[in-house]
């Protein structure tokens, strides 16, 4: 195969999955400036092991590759990314006793989000930790389904679903724990 | 399912990730138990508000300009090669084209025909049917409760038929998933060997029966009145076709 029709091909079957590619590193990156750069050095990565991709599920492939190469960018700037974000959440919500009212109101209802929902579901999910949240955006953003997931991360279906059940557990206290604040000031 | 195995099942259960048997199990145990009702519920609202609520961040447009632009140029190169260089590559790539041509057509040759793979997959789904103890959805020995049962839960009406007078009771009936559509089973019982009748409708022409046999079980296949049949047992082969030959009468 020539390397302009690699090009080629690869522009035509992997280019229409970008916009999956950066919801994914913006979720995970939790920043629109570094999932730019993971993105594009996901494509350069994605390119160069093109000739292993054998067309069964490109989208999964590749975001296989992003979600591979945020661990990479994650390792190397852990300890500065860690210090600021977690300042951040910790004046933002207190999880601790969350689930106690979310069992005793009793009501799933009551944890819904009356104004700025974009806003702080936005927040909630980015405190969620990372293993929940690339569950969570696949399954609910990206629709995948529980064996692409399994497959992207390499981990078992039932794994999947633990973490997608304990995930949206977890996101249904912060989302209490945040009206409570709300109603109380 | 008890509490435990269902309470861990719900998120596949919304997601409607479970298979046929299981979501039917977890369905019966959610009617009786609040605790559970009350899980999926949580799970539901999240999973709904996050679907319709949270903010989809597109890749912004100059992005993909960004990603052709840094992506190898290897193209451009190529053609500055002198000629001699540039014939002994096409030579390569002509090489490499009839091996991959050869070494595809080996592995299509290797692929399982269709039939091979229902055939492997009736057999695995004998198996699981006898392994999770979930032989039967109804259980019932008088095919007037059996076939009732699949109304509703089927886009066409099995023939059940009791053959107990000659040595096969009826013990139930179940729904499966094969093939890429949901399916009849009946089960029959033979001296202790169970037998899985598997039924679902056909285009195809009358077929009189066949016998096949895969990792010690036996199955014999026909198609009648519209109708594919295929009977699945660790019984003999002369027994289930005795067994077949009994019921096709």
């Amino acid at each position: 195969m020539s390397a302009s029709t690699k090009e080629q091909r690869f522009q035509t079957m992997m280019l229409p999955h970008l916009d999956s590619a950066f919801n994914l590193a913006r979720w995970l990156a939790r920043s629109h400036q570094d999932a730019e750069d993971i993105v594009q050095e996901s494509y350069l990565r994605a390119f160069k092991f093109f000739d292993s991709f054998h067309g069964e599920d490109g989208r999964a492939w590749l975001l296989g590759i992003v979600r591979n190469t945020f661990y990479t960018w994650y390792q190397q700037n852990k300890t500065q990314a860690l210090s600021t974000q977690f300042e951040e959440e910790l004046h933002s919500v207190q999880i601790e006793d969350g689930a106690a009212t979310l069992y005793a109101n009793n009501n799933p209802e009551a944890m819904l989000i009356k104004k700025d929902s974009q806003r702080q579901l936005q927040q909630a999910l980015e405190t969620l930790s990372v293993e929940f949240r690339e569950v969570m955006v696949m399954r609910e953003l990206e629709d995948l389904s529980y064996k692409q997931i399994a497959g992207i991360i390499g981990i078992p279906i039932g794994t999947v679903m633990s973490r997608l059940g304990r995930g949206r557990k977890q996101l249904a206290e912060i989302l209490a724990s945040m009206n409570r604040v709300h109603d109380g000031s | 399912m008890d509490h435990k195995e269902v309470f861990e099942l719900l998120p596949a259960y919304l997601d409607q990730e479970l298979g046929l048997s299981d979501a039917i199990a977890v369905e019966r145990h959610l009617g009786n138990c609040s605790e559970c009702q009350h899980e999926l519920e949580i799970q539901n609202v999240v999973s709904a508000q996050l679907k319709k609520d949270t903010a989809y961040f597109k890749a912004p447009t100059h992005l993909a300009h960004r990603i052709k632009t840094a992506l190898p140029r290897d193209s451009s190169r190529s053609t500055r090669l002198s000629s001699w260089n540039f014939n002994w590559i096409n030579a390569g790539a002509v090489m490499a084209t009839l091996l991959a041509v050869v070494w595809s057509g080996g592995l299509y040759l290797t692929l399982p025909s269709a039939q091979e793979r229902l055939t492997e997959e009736l057999v695995s789904s004998h198996v699981r049917s006898l392994q999770v103890d979930h032989l039967s959805d109804v259980i019932s020995s008088d095919r007037h409760t059996v076939k009732p049962w699949f109304n509703g839960k089927l886009d066409f009406s099995p023939q059940v038929i009791d053959l107990a007078a000659q040595g096969f009771p009826l013990v139930g009936g179940r729904l499966d998933y094969l093939n890429g559509r949901t399916v009849a089973v009946l089960i029959y019982r033979h001296n202790q060997h169970p037998i899985n009748l598997y039924i679902w409708p056909s285009t195809d022409t009358d077929e009189a029966p066949q016998a096949a046999s895969r990792q010690g079980y036996h199955l014999v296949r026909w198609t009648a009145g519209g109708m594919e049949y295929w009977a699945v047992s660790d019984l003999a082969t002369n027994e289930l076709e005795s067994f077949v030959g009994t019921l096709r009468l």
